[in-house]
């Protein structure tokens, strides 16, 4: 029972970083991103091909995020420069992207069993405790990383350009370019989930990332919502509480399907369970009026 | 100085709502000159700002800026001569960033923004500093963010804020339409400051004829896209409130 809501912790370590990208995406610069069901699956589609040619994992890490990156690029580009709305870049890269991940794979899945990868390192006896181990160190530099990027001049222009682009315009801020990084650096982190879980599920399938988007967005929901009960402002705290939305987020999933519940039901609970976070605070406000 | 060499812009052009917002305008301000921009709705004055800003582009014509052509240049580049203080006090900061980040971009207008932070105690004592000076009791909330504050106080730290770096030229379209009496008579006094204390180019877009009179030492009156009037300093001075009134009589 307990090894039920390891898994769950395991995998909202996982997911971790997509959650910060669609945090970068959606509360950073307000741009609604959906490419993230192409750029995380992307990031398993190259972890897969490259350990699998025995490439070492110090290698594949980057490349899944440069992968992503370029895919948040080709969005971003097609958002700024061809003036299409953003969601609607997103659709067009993100179903580009499942040709191009087909292509690559080869085949509908590989199996990533035996093959030595990020979860390989033996520090304890114990399995489970060493992918968390791995799971946790990289997702505290990347947050570290995001807390201090978002705090320099430059992530200063990032937020502000979400916030008021119309300002920034006139301090000199290129707005289509820092949007452009900004998707970049969101799917790149999207991608580094891809890595991650393809890792921690031993195989890669190239159908894995359909509707990964919702699990990211709920866990920036519930954090938006935590956020706004707390009044936190704090950068560093805004980011554990998108952490812990993740995590939130997976121990329902774990509850509702250690309850029994089929798991073919698992994508409707999900899309149910957002529209409650969504739901409750504006259901809230209304009964509070009456 | 700037110089705008047969400046027009039509919009819709060629069809039959076509509009000329600016007919044939040519006009040199020199620097430090505080020039009152009036005229009547759609005369073309917050088309001629935006035309310096680079939010638009004119249809015909040459912008020079301190010998710069800076016709084709997009507004964001041109920030590093211009500041703006727009006319919708939420225009100017963004609300969910803290006062402090808010002077932080502003301080860094003409310069790159790195992955350096530079909202350091140093920093902080500076913008306190400035910030007092408004006597509004902001320089103890400096990691509030901006969206707290009233209408007043954000377009006066706006107008704060655009001279936190190096600025030749400060354009302000109707920056007291949207505040009260008193916070307006603040936002007028400071922008007079600014513009004697640090002699930047100060153009400024008003419908208060008041303010019109009493500000500024240069006065040019708009009207369907041409400049019908452009009285200089001295003549201004002796100019009274009452014949300005007839003007748009």
């Amino acid at each position: 029972m307990s090894a039920f809501y390891l898994s769950a912790l395991q995998l909202a370590l996982c997911l971790g970083p997509m959650a910060l990208g669609i945090y970068i995406s959606m509360k950073v610069f307000n741009i609604p991103d959906i490419t993230t069901d192409g750029s995380y699956t992307l990031g398993a589609v190259v972890t897969a091909i490259m350990l699998t040619q025995q490439v070492p994992t110090w290698m594949v890490l980057p490349a899944c995020m440069l992968g992503g990156a370029v895919a948040g690029i080709c969005t971003g580009l097609i958002h700024t420069k061809l003036k299409i709305d953003a969601l609607l870049a997103g659709i067009l890269v993100m179903t580009g992207l499942y040709s191009i991940n087909l292509i690559l794979l080869g085949r509908s899945n590989i199996p990533l069993i035996n093959i030595p990868g990020i979860f390989s390192f033996h520090f304890f006896a114990d399995d489970i405790i060493n992918q968390l181990l791995v799971a946790g160190i990289i997702v505290f530099f990347l947050s570290a990383g995001l807390r201090f990027l978002l705090k320099t001049d430059f992530g200063i222009a990032m937020r502000a350009t979400g916030n008021n682009p119309v300002m920034t315009q006139s301090l000199g801020i290129h707005n289509d370019r820092i949007k452009i990084l900004g998707l970049a650096l969101a799917n790149a982190f999207t991608a580094l989930s891809g890595f991650l879980v393809a890792q921690y599920q031993n195989f890669t399938d190239v159908n894995m990332g359909i509707g990964i988007v919702i699990t990211g967005l709920g866990s920036v929901l519930i954090a938006d919502a935590l956020r706004q009960w707390w009044q936190v402002t704090h950068i560093g705290l805004q980011i554990i509480l998108v952490l812990a939305g993740s995590l939130i987020f997976q121990m329902v999933l774990a509850f509702t399907l250690a309850m029994g519940i089929d798991p073919n039901f698992l994508k409707l609970i999900t899309a149910l369970f957002v529209l409650l976070i969504v739901a409750i605070p504006r259901l809230s406000k209304a009964i509070k009026r009456k | 100085m700037i110089k705008l060499d047969h400046i027009s812009n039509v919009f819709n052009k060629g069809m039959q709502n076509e509009v000329v917002a600016l007919d044939d305008i040519s006009l040199q301000i020199q620097d430090a000159e505080f020039v009152v921009l009036i005229g009547a709705n759609g005369s073309g004055k917050t088309t001629l700002l935006n035309c310096i800003a680079g939010a638009i582009k004119p249809s015909s014509g040459k912008i020079v800026i301190d010998g710069h052509d800076v016709t084709g240049l997009p507004e964001y580049k041109r920030s590093k001569w211009i500041a703006r203080v727009f006319q919708n006090p939420n225009h100017g900061t963004a609300p969910e960033l803290s006062i402090l980040d808010n002077f932080r971009l502003a301080a860094l207008r003409t310069k790159h923004k790195g992955l350096r932070i530079g909202t350091h105690a140093k920093f902080k004592n500076e913008v306190a500093e400035k910030v007092k000076s408004l006597c509004m009791g902001l320089e103890k909330k400096l990691s509030q963010n901006m969206g707290n504050l009233s209408g007043g106080q954000r377009q006066a730290l706006t107008l704060l804020m655009s001279v936190m770096d190096d600025t030749h030229i400060l354009l302000l379209d109707e920056p007291t339409a949207a505040l009260d009496p008193k916070s307006a008579a603040l936002i007028m006094n400071l922008a007079e400051k600014l513009n004697r204390e640090m002699g930047m180019i100060t153009l400024l877009i008003t419908h208060n004829i008041r303010d019109a009179h009493h500000y500024g030492t240069r006065l040019i009156q708009m009207q369907e896209g041409k400049i019908v009037k452009d009285i200089p300093k001295l003549e201004k001075a002796v100019l009274a409130v009452e014949d300005m009134y007839k003007w748009f009589g």
